[in-house]
């Protein structure tokens, strides 16, 4: 339909300061008024929000597409569709060893697959080195020609400093800021639980703070001298917020996120050698993720991402050391965010900038608000609805939730992508 | 109840703790995974057992019904020459008919999974399964996948637990000093990756242990260790002084090549038990060794072959000791039955 009017919803649009009950004309796939209808506007269809919220689609950073390659995970149809219902309208695919994006033909491949799904549109993050190999610069600027938003070394580690910084000024070459997720791979070895009493307890190989925070001192002092834009991913450290908070007070182009699981979960849930808890960088201890969530009430760390890992069963059937790392995150992420605002670690507004401004403006997209002549990405959220995470009514392909039994009140109604509600 | 249980999604479901999936609902043994969470009077039960078994005359030539017509099935996902050849014997002394599996070559060389391996010999029936594995939680993991009538007796697992042999240890303690209250024990070595290490506190502080002190260089002391209940010391010299018990634990020599010490040498000159060392210790102190010793490495030979070395008993209370609990698993997996 070309227009659609939204009747009395609760219009949050936090980049606007807006937040009021109010009418809104979407028109084309814009937002084309609020409030008041323009003499000319003649609603398609009306849809009576009484009720309801509305704001912006959920911008994630971090999503692991599995295909092309896995698709026995996960499929970019299936995923992107539960995406859409979970109130996500794009997410930024990271590029992995297993479907490394490192090709512009890749990177077609993603789009239009994205595009057949007719659920949230497909960011690409394109591979840094060829094959993910951290030996060689990736052609960044044909892969920027094919659309990607920006590039990364994913988990993977890259061969030496030297590479990394020249990989920065080749990336800032072409207006492509860097996706860094901190890992001192050296440092790492085969850990697989933060170092601490539980891993101790457990038996676990334990992966240091120093494994994040030496790669995030680093990184910091390669951006200081270069001045090439950084967007640090997925912080599970006190340290880090620390040297990020440093960092920013210098006026340095970093950013920073994090993953909603590590808001909640800590060391402790690992107790029962729980492989669904099995991630990277690990489940830290409590003051981490209070450091975490006090990072974001002081806008340190900008953005709360999915960090959407789909597995399939046998991936966490395994002895703990021996699962794969990841959760499956995109029907939790909403929730979860919110909940920061229950637990009031933050205000509405910071929650929802959280998930969907300041991703926007991390990946430079003209997307995560609603004001007039914005693409209307958007949700409708229902406050008084109650929503139920278990495995009967979790819809994506991956069921490597540790988050089943939770519950959450309010609830995603509709999605729109472009005007059209899907 | 022979039915091989395949819900692949049950593990999406909140799991029990480890601590209490070993204790059916009597709070009895059903399986033995690790120390930690057991109550002292149970750890007490399987000494006292251990003590029967021991105590029987002609041990090797009369085996005791306890275990005949059940099938035990060693599985060694990892070598081990002792603890494999205790659990077998004691196997035998109950009259049960035991197979042993070197998985290693095997199954996983050829890309079965753990799960899959487990479903399988689960499938040909047989009672308890006896699992080393080199990668900690596999036990548990087994204990929670396999039919629920089989039990599960951990015999090592990556550097979590090793159960049975922190019991052996426990009752060759009890043997020589009665009571756990006024000692002081130093567990001498690689904590960092010692399983028995981590069974061995765990024995000792549920056994209301005076003190237990763990000596080594910060290197191969795990972080948060000291939340375990132990004293931790870096000085050998210090941490002896006036103990009642002294464990020794097995340097291997990967240590070395990764970077944690930088010869054994050097090791054995800062943290080896000698003679002179020794004599720190209480004059009627016990020193043990849960094999194989590396003499002249963490233990000169004069103290291996001393007076007041107790390593040969420990191997012969290993026997008594898996005797034991695998005659209360059984009665613990019946009782549950019923």
């Amino acid at each position: 339909m070309a227009t659609l009017q939204i009747k009395s919803v609760r219009l949050i649009d936090p980049a606007n300061q807006q937040d009021q009950i109010t009418d809104v004309y979407i028109k084309s796939g814009l937002i084309h008024a609020i409030g008041t209808a323009p003499n000319d506007f003649l609603a398609e269809e009306i849809l009576d929000a009484d009720g309801l919220w509305m704001f912006a689609g959920l911008v994630d950073l971090s999503v692991y597409l599995r295909e092309p390659g896995q698709e026995n995970k996960a499929t970019i149809q299936h995923e992107m569709q539960v995406a859409a219902r979970s109130g996500i309208t794009t997410v930024c695919a990271m590029p992995e060893l297993a479907s490394p994006i490192d090709t512009s033909a890749r990177i077609q491949q993603i789009k239009e697959k994205s595009q057949a799904a007719k659920g949230a549109q497909v960011e690409v993050i394109a591979a840094l080195t060829q094959g993910l190999r951290g030996d060689q610069l990736s052609n960044m600027s044909s892969l920027k020609k094919a659309g990607c938003i920006s590039v990364s070394q994913g988990l993977e580690p890259i061969k030496g400093l030297n590479l990394l910084r020249t990989s920065m000024e080749y990336a800032a070459t072409h207006q492509l800021k860097l996706f860094y997720q901190p890992v001192e791979h050296s440092l790492l070895a085969k850990g697989c639980a933060h170092e601490g009493a539980v891993a101790t307890r457990l038996g676990l190989a334990p992966i240091s703070h120093a494994v994040e925070t030496t790669a995030v001192a680093q990184m910091l002092m390669l951006v200081e001298e270069t001045q090439t834009p950084v967007h640090f991913c997925r912080l599970s450290c006190e340290k880090s917020v620390e040297l990020l908070s440093l960092a920013k007070a210098k006026g340095l182009p970093v950013t920073a996120d994090v993953a909603a699981h590590q808001l909640f979960l800590t060391e402790m849930d690992i107790s029962d050698f729980n492989t669904l808890c099995n991630t990277l960088p690990p489940l830290r201890s409590e003051r981490d993720r209070d450091a975490l969530r006090q990072g974001l009430a002081d806008g340190v760390i900008d953005a709360i991402c999915s960090d959407h890992q789909p597995h399939d069963i046998d991936a966490k059937l395994a002895p703990f050391q021996q699962s794969s790392a990841g959760i499956s995150a995109l029907e939790t992420l909403l929730p979860l965010s919110l909940r920061l605002v229950e637990d009031r670690v933050l205000t509405l507004d910071q929650a929802l900038r959280c998930i969907t401004h300041h991703p926007a403006q991390i990946i430079n997209q003209p997307k995560g608000t609603l004001a007039i002549g914005q693409v209307a990405d958007f949700c409708l959220f229902d406050p008084n609805q109650y929503l139920d995470i278990s495995l009967s009514t979790f819809q994506s392909q991956g069921k490597n939730s540790p988050f089943f039994g939770w519950g959450f009140s309010g609830r995603v109604v509709k999605t729109a992508i472009s005007g059209r509600i899907l | 109840m022979s039915t091989v249980r395949t819900d692949n999604t049950q593990h999406l479901t909140p799991g029990a703790l480890p601590s209490s999936m070993q204790l059916n609902a009597e709070g009895k043994l059903k399986h033995f995974l690790t120390i930690e969470g057991l109550p002292p009077l149970l750890l007490e039960e399987i000494l006292d057992r251990a003590e029967q078994f021991l105590n029987l005359p002609n041990k090797a030539q009369n085996k005791a019904p306890i275990l005949r017509g059940k099938t035990v099935m060693n599985l060694f996902f990892e070598n081990s020459t002792r603890t494999r050849t205790t659990f077998e014997l004691a196997a035998q002394r109950l009259s049960a008919d035991v197979i042993t599996l070197d998985i290693r070559n095997s199954a996983t060389s050829k890309g079965e999974s753990l799960l899959d391996t487990i479903r399988n010999l689960a499938a040909m029936h047989c009672d308890m399964f006896v699992v080393r594995h080199q990668h900690s939680g596999a036990a548990h993991f087994i204990a929670r996948y396999c039919p629920p009538h089989i039990s599960v007796l951990n015999a090592g697992d990556g550097y979590h637990a090793h159960p049975t042999q922190a019991m052996l240890d426990m009752l060759t303690i009890r043997q020589h000093k009665s009571c756990f209250q006024p000692l002081k024990v130093a567990i001498v070595g690689d904590i960092l990756h010692s399983r028995v290490a981590r069974s061995q506190i765990h024995a000792l502080t549920t056994l209301c242990t005076g003190e237990v002190r763990v000596i080594a260089p910060r290197t191969l002391i795990p972080a948060g260790i000291e939340k375990m209940g132990v004293n931790v010391f870096h000085k050998m010299e210090q941490g002896l002084e006036d103990v009642d018990v002294i464990i020794m634990l097995r340097l291997q020599k990967e240590r070395m090549q990764s970077g944690l010490l930088p010869s054994e040498r050097e090791y054995f000159s800062l943290y080896g038990l000698t003679e002179a060392r020794l004599k720190l210790a209480q004059s009627d102190a016990i020193v043990m060794h849960p094999g194989p010793v590396n003499r002249g490495v963490e233990i000169d030979s004069r103290v291996a072959d001393g007076s007041q070395s107790v390593i040969l008993e420990q191997v012969t209370n290993g026997i008594a000791i898996r005797m034991a609990v695998m005659a209360m698993v059984m009665s613990g997996q019946t009782g549950e039955q019923r």
